[in-house]
């Protein structure tokens, strides 16, 4: 079949009758574009008020957008239900073969609703669904086994994605992650845990199908001029080479990078964990999402020995980005680079997601060194540089084995209310910080996005910028933060990966659309950038999520250690935190 | 003129991006890759590397034999030449070639062949495919 470059089609599975059905729906996508704003709406439609994020009634929402397949990096695809972990709007973006073979699938968005009796993982092509017993899967110690197993049985190489989780999914750890391809993940906001609580172990997804566009000589055009940007403008190089961790030392030489638990601005050899030394001594080999000629992903291979058996070693690739090296190295104190590609595989094998698990255990670490909890409950003498205590840690908290760990499996604010230590519980919106004390936007950024990432408005770069270029106040910084979240909807509805927003303008964007069949004009797209942010905070708002002043936590240590910017103070952050809100409010400003 | 093939310089430098693949079938004007005659999957999951499988222009090929209607005709140089008209989709080449380069055309029906002429590589990132010249008396 050729599929029109207009997307229409949704897959609906309910996984407790084991049934499923196509809808289409061509208005929607030609309205909304596909991503976050297909997504928002589907969430709308199939989320029931005041649903219990782990019951069947949570769906999940899978969608692709208008372009996915069709350009370069064009290469994310969005899924969204109802956070376990914050309890309202759950968005996280997932790379991969995964928009790719759903769209190649010939489906612009799947729903799966329901849960299964028993463990279960979908086989999906366009002929429709296979639901296949997955009992043998559930438990498997390492989660990567669970991807080789399902490879070799099923589904086309190099034309599918396989989304799985790990034991901390299936236990329901609240911010437990999806992982597609070995190394990219459905990371933040506890889609892991939804899976979980559905019985749902993988989703296999498999196709080739053909894409028809409205003209295609021009398609070819506009194709190269894009291609050619990509590969040979300096836009993108920081991700080609070094990757992601290109930041680590600039960040840490600002003291813009939590170490600690943010009880400190600079760690001992720090220079161990640069993007640099990673590369000089583990890079082995990069990788790309589908249909992405960067190749941010960055595999370093690990030697281990094995303790008791001579001339045995284990040899792992690990995949490693700024992200992790935060929050396992920096964030726990540890400097040595092996090191945090162990805990990294920790992190991977168990299916946690890595800023929220590495928070949470840099939480834990003070709360024992204060004596609020101590080893009967952790199990474990955890100390900030101590590599072995940490993956034991993972280990006992991917396998939810008593009360604490149960209570932090919720997240690190959720802890805190248990235990104290809230000034240091560094979650914004129940979510655990990324790795940026750069200023006041990042913060106002993390509490004010619609997924409390540091992706949402980008308020660590606003932080960066120079004195004379940055936004004066507080209700400037959320002014600009606000726009940038506005039109990183778009992006994320075409599905265009962040890192290629430089590429990706108005202008631009305008003209892949056209290609897809959809005419809008830049004021159009601005609008439905702003549609699209509102309805996500009409959904947090309908879930119990508030912007109001008395409703919005934060822990004071970020006031208390000096950021990039100088100390943060409480009040400018505050009264951004309500520009942001009333600007939310208004919609169009 | 100098015959020429499409060759895999180096599968290690191969990061997956697939761009090659989506080339291949935007060539013929489509988006996707369902027309494409190169692939490239991972060796057991990406940590381990990429295959790239591209018709290699043999100068003997096997394919041509198990084809009942003469629809693949040697090329001179090496390789195939598909003749549409010909070919009744029974399938019979795919068994041919042993490396998997033959892929299939739901729509139309038909192999895909590699045609050798390079489009892919033009958009290979990392000099991974390269359009090599064969010596036709070989
Ligand atoms: S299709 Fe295979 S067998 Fe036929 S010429 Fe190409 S490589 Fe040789
Ligand atoms: S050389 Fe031409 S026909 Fe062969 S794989 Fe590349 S683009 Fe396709
Ligand atoms: S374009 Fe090059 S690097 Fe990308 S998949 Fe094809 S051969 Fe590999």
């Amino acid at each position: 079949m050729i599929n029109d470059a207009l997307l229409s089609k949704i897959l609906v599975i309910n996984l407790s009758k084991w049934e499923y059905h196509t809808l289409e729906r061509p208005e929607l996508f030609r309205e909304r574009l596909g991503g976050a704003g297909v997504a928002i709406r589907l969430l709308d439609e199939f989320c029931p008020e005041g649903a219990d994020p782990l019951g069947p009634e949570n769906p999940i929402i899978l969608s692709v957008g208008a372009v996915t397949s069709l350009f370069p990096l064009a290469s994310k695809c969005v899924a969204m239900f109802k956070s376990p972990l914050t309890g309202n709007l759950g968005e996280s973006h997932g790379g991969g073969r995964t928009p790719f073979a759903i769209r190649s699938a010939g489906y612009g968005a799947i729903v799966i609703t329901g849960a299964a009796s028993h463990p279960v993982y979908l086989s999906i092509t366009k002929d429709g669904v296979a639901f296949r017993d997955a009992r043998a899967l559930w438990g498997t110690a390492r989660s990567d086994t669970v991807a080789r197993i399902i490879r070799s049985k099923d589904g086309t190489p190099g034309a599918r994605t396989i989304l799985r989780i790990g034991r901390a999914g299936e236990n329901l750890v609240r911010f437990a992650n999806v992982t597609s391809e070995t190394y990219r993940h459905f990371g933040r906001m506890g889609l892991g845990a939804v899976f979980g609580s559905k019985k749902l172990k993988a989703v296999l997804v498999s196709g080739d199908e053909l894409i028809s566009v409205s003209d295609q000589k021009k398609y070819r055009e506009v194709y190269d001029t894009l291609y050619e940007q990509v590969t040979k403008s300096s836009l993108m190089q920081k991700y080609h080479e070094i990757g992601t961790p290109v930041n680590v030392k600039s960040l840490s030489a600002m003291g813009s990078l939590p170490v600690k638990n943010l009880t400190e601005q600079r760690l001992d050899n720090s220079d161990n964990l640069s993007g640099e030394e990673f590369a000089r001594l583990f890079l082995s080999r990069r990788v790309a999402c589908s249909h992405c000629p960067v190749s941010c992903i960055h595999i370093g291979q690990i030697r281990i020995p094995y303790p008791n058996d001579p001339y045995f070693f284990k040899t792992i690739p690990v995949s490693y980005d700024y992200e992790l090296i935060y929050s396992l190295g920096f964030m726990l104190g540890v400097s040595d680079p092996q090191d945090v590609l162990m805990l990294i595989d920790s992190i991977e094998q168990t299916g946690l997601d890595a800023m929220s698990a590495g928070v949470c255990a840099a939480w834990a670490t003070e709360a024992m060194q204060n004596g609020i909890i101590g080893p009967q409950e952790t199990g474990v003498n955890l100390k900030f540089g101590d590599t072995p205590q940490y993956l034991q840690f993972f280990e006992l908290l991917a396998g939810q084995s008593n009360q604490f760990y149960r209570d932090i499996g919720k997240g690190a604010e959720y802890a805190a209310s248990q235990y104290g230590g809230t000034q240091y519980a560094l979650s914004f919106g129940k979510n655990e910080m990324p790795g940026y004390h750069t200023g006041p936007a990042t913060y106002i950024g993390y509490i004010c996005g619609a997924r409390h990432s540091h992706l949402d408005n980008a308020g660590y770069s606003i932080d960066q910028k120079p004195v004379e270029k940055s936004p004066g106040t507080p209700e400037e910084i959320a002014e600009e933060l606000y726009h940038e979240e506005a039109y990183r909807q778009i992006l994320s509805s075409l599905v265009v990966c962040f890192f290629a927003r430089g590429l990706y303008s108005r202008e631009v964007i305008r003209e892949v659309l056209s290609i897809s069949g959809i005419d809008m004009t830049i004021e159009e797209l601005d609008i439905l950038g702003r549609d699209i942010l509102y309805e996500k905070y009409l959904f947090k708002l309908r879930e119990g999520f508030s912007l109001e002043p008395d409703k919005v936590q934060i822990p004071s240590r970020i006031f208390e250690l000096s950021s990039g910017k100088g100390m943060i103070r409480e009040e400018e952050v505050r009264r951004g935190v309500a520009r942001y809100k009333s600007l939310l409010e208004e919609k169009s400003p | 003129m100098a015959k020429k093939r499409l060759a895999v310089i180096d599968a290690d430098r191969c990061v997956g991006c697939q761009s090659c693949m989506f080339a291949c079938t935007r060539r013929l004007g489509f988006g996707g890759v369902g027309k494409s005659a190169i692939h490239v999957s991972s060796v057991g999951g990406i940590e381990r590397g990429f295959s790239v499988r591209v018709c290699r222009a043999c100068p003997d090929p096997p394919c041509i034999r198990l084809c009942p209607e003469d629809a693949l005709v040697l090329r001179p140089g090496g390789g195939v030449i598909l003749h549409k008209d010909r070919c009744t989709g029974c399938g019979s080449c795919l068994d041919g070639c042993i490396i998997g380069a033959i892929s299939w055309d739901k729509e139309e029906n038909h192999p895909v062949i590699c045609i050798y002429c390079g489009y892919c590589a033009n958009y290979c990132p990392y000099g991974v495919i390269e359009l090599q010249e064969v010596n036709p008396d070989d």
